[in-house]
């Protein structure tokens, strides 16, 4: 396998409702990452790009509909799905190109517009349940995380306050964050007073639905060397999908996340993560993620994760910081595009370029992870510099 | 990045949105669909509207599937034989929901539950409802019964088990 590097990243604002389409997202997010890798989209030999459920857009034929902003015409051109693990998911899909030779230089997209479903983009959701079994008893996406964090809750004996510290964490972080949608300096208190929407999920423990790109530059070692003095090398990639019969499962943790996870470590030589990972952008669509997010990279023991994130470990100052970009729950959430978000942070962070973000101690090894579909998919990338 | 001073993108805020201040088109589409339940569930089904639960055995893993299937997933191979398991269960894990699926708030809130059936191999359940109980007197691990609709409401649909209320010691 060849070595594959990142060598640009570029991102559109975040926010509900953005005045630009789908296709003028990913142009401008594409861009400003060939920009910064100094090429031109004739140098680029293949693109993938990755977006959520069709259902937003109402366009069924999205990654087609897409193509012309994500600079995919005319060439080898491939749209992903894993759900929310998707943002993650399109740079392992753009790595095996590379990595195999069939490309030298590919371009990375993730997309998302939800605000065009009405009345809410949740409602999009709904189609995702089984359509027998779960659907008539009127489903929403919602239960089915409270469910998994009441169930973590549960087991691991931990409360609504210790969730409650990710989300005052991360919207704190958004605020050094250029596009962050609902950065925020609130409390604990503001959380657990928060409107109850799906209890013990509460107003302030979710994360928002979002409009935004984000977008990445692949290369091959050799033209890495040749175009830039910093790249970044992607050392692991891995990622596990598990049955849609979530009720089947404890979902106290993620086991198809621990072998999504075990995948990259094994590739990058990594046996201890928890000393080995120097910070890492993990999937936080709600507050409790984060930390069950930890637990299956291994980053925490099983229900250790509220523990470290009290002593102030994972702050950007702390000995493991997490989500230092903010997260989800401070920058937003267009799906696709918030897990490439987390590829692009770990990119700048390693490269020293996150600016007010950049975490405190000197960085070597980040890791981005995404999940997603019926709390069922785990997809992780591991970087170096 | 940092020396980009603004990124790339116009929001919309909630007043421009609503006074129509950029250009957009609105149109609803109807899809209507028929969804075949399938030859293990269309079994399950028939069985709830007898009033009874109905699981499948696989013979190489022993596991009682519930909901059934016609193959089992990790084995990858058929399952052999229908087993009726019991109509009580415990709660796995449950919550409390005041929204509907397309955000709006609930008149009034809704305990949704995934709920381990007696009878089905440890851990093996479904989701639904609770019902004649308070939401502050629901546990992780309390046993619960399943409430039927009369029978000749009955239609063979998840829904012909009203809810699930806890059962009485
Ligand atoms: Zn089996």
């Amino acid at each position: 396998m060849r070595r594959v590097a990142v060598v640009g990243a570029g991102m559109t604002l975040f926010r509900h409702r953005m005045l630009e389409t789908g296709k003028e997202m990913a142009f401008e997010a594409s861009r400003m990452a060939l920009d910064q890798a100094g090429l031109d989209i004739k140098d680029v030999d293949s693109v993938v790009l990755g977006s959520a459920p069709d259902a937003f857009d109402g366009v069924h034929m999205k990654g087609e509909y897409l193509l012309d902003g994500a600079g995919g015409t005319r060439k080898p051109y491939t749209r992903v799905f894993v759900g929310g693990g998707t943002g993650v998911f399109v740079p392992i899909a753009a790595w095996w190109q590379v990595a195999s030779g069939v490309a030298d230089i590919v371009l990375v997209v993730g997309e998302e517009k939800m605000s065009p479903l009405l009345p809410h983009p949740q409602y999009a959701f709904w189609s995702i349940f089984d359509p027998i079994l779960e659907r008539p008893l009127g489903v929403t996406l919602l239960w089915i995380f409270s469910l998994e964090m009441r169930r973590y809750m549960h087991v691991y004996n931990v409360s609504e306050e210790d969730i409650a510290l990710v989300a005052v964490k991360n919207k704190r972080n958004a605020l050094d964050h250029p596009a962050a949608q609902l950065a925020a300096n609130i409390t604990v208190d503001d959380v657990l007073k928060s409107e109850p929407i799906c209890w013990p999920v509460k107003r302030l423990d979710v994360s928002p639905t979002s409009d935004g790109a984000a977008a990445v530059v692949l290369a091959s070692e050799d033209v890495a060397r040749r175009i830039t003095d910093d790249p970044v090398w992607i050392t692991g990639v891995g990622w596990n999908v598990d049955s849609t019969y979530w009720t089947n499962r404890d979902l106290c943790y993620p086991e198809y996340l621990e072998k999504a996870a075990n995948m990259a470590y094994r590739m990058a030589h990594i046996s201890d993560p928890k000393k080995e990972i120097d910070f890492a952008e993990v999937y936080d669509p709600f507050d409790y993620k984060e930390l069950h997010h930890m637990e299956g990279l291994q980053l925490a023991r099983r229900g250790e994760a509220p523990k470290l994130t009290r002593e102030g470990v994972t702050q950007r100052d702390g000995d493991l910081p997490i989500n230092p970009s903010g997260g989800l729950l401070g920058v937003g959430n267009p799906i696709a595009a918030a897990g490439m978000m987390k590829i692009a942070e770990v990119f700048w962070q390693l490269r020293g370029e996150a600016g007010k973000r950049q975490v405190k101690k000197p960085v070597r090894r980040g890791l981005a992870q995404a999940w997603g579909d019926l709390m069922q998919v785990g997809t992780v990338v591991i970087m170096e510099r | 990045m940092e020396s980009k001073k603004t990124l790339p993108g116009t929001p919309i805020t909630g007043a421009e949105w609503e006074n129509e201040v950029y250009s957009f088109r609105k149109h609803s589409v109807q899809l209507r669909y028929a969804w075949d339940a399938g030859s293990a569930v269309s079994g399950f089904l028939e069985g709830l509207k007898e009033g009874r639960i109905l699981g499948r055995r696989c013979n190489r893993c022993m596991r009682v599937l519930v909901p059934p299937r016609a193959f089992c997933e990790r084995c990858f191979r058929s399952t052999d034989e229908w087993v009726e398991v019991k109509d009580t269960g415990k709660i796995n894990t449950y919550s409390v929901s005041y929204v509907n699926n397309d955000a709006s708030r609930r008149d009034k809130p809704l305990i949704v539950a995934v709920i381990e059936i007696d009878g089905a191999s440890p851990g093996m359940g479904f989701l639904h409802v609770l019902g004649e109980v308070e939401p502050s007197k629901v546990h992780v691990d309390m046993k619960v019964k399943a409430v039927w609709k009369p029978r000749d409401e009955r239609v063979g649909a998840i829904t012909d088990i009203k809810y699930f209320k806890p059962l009485e010691v």
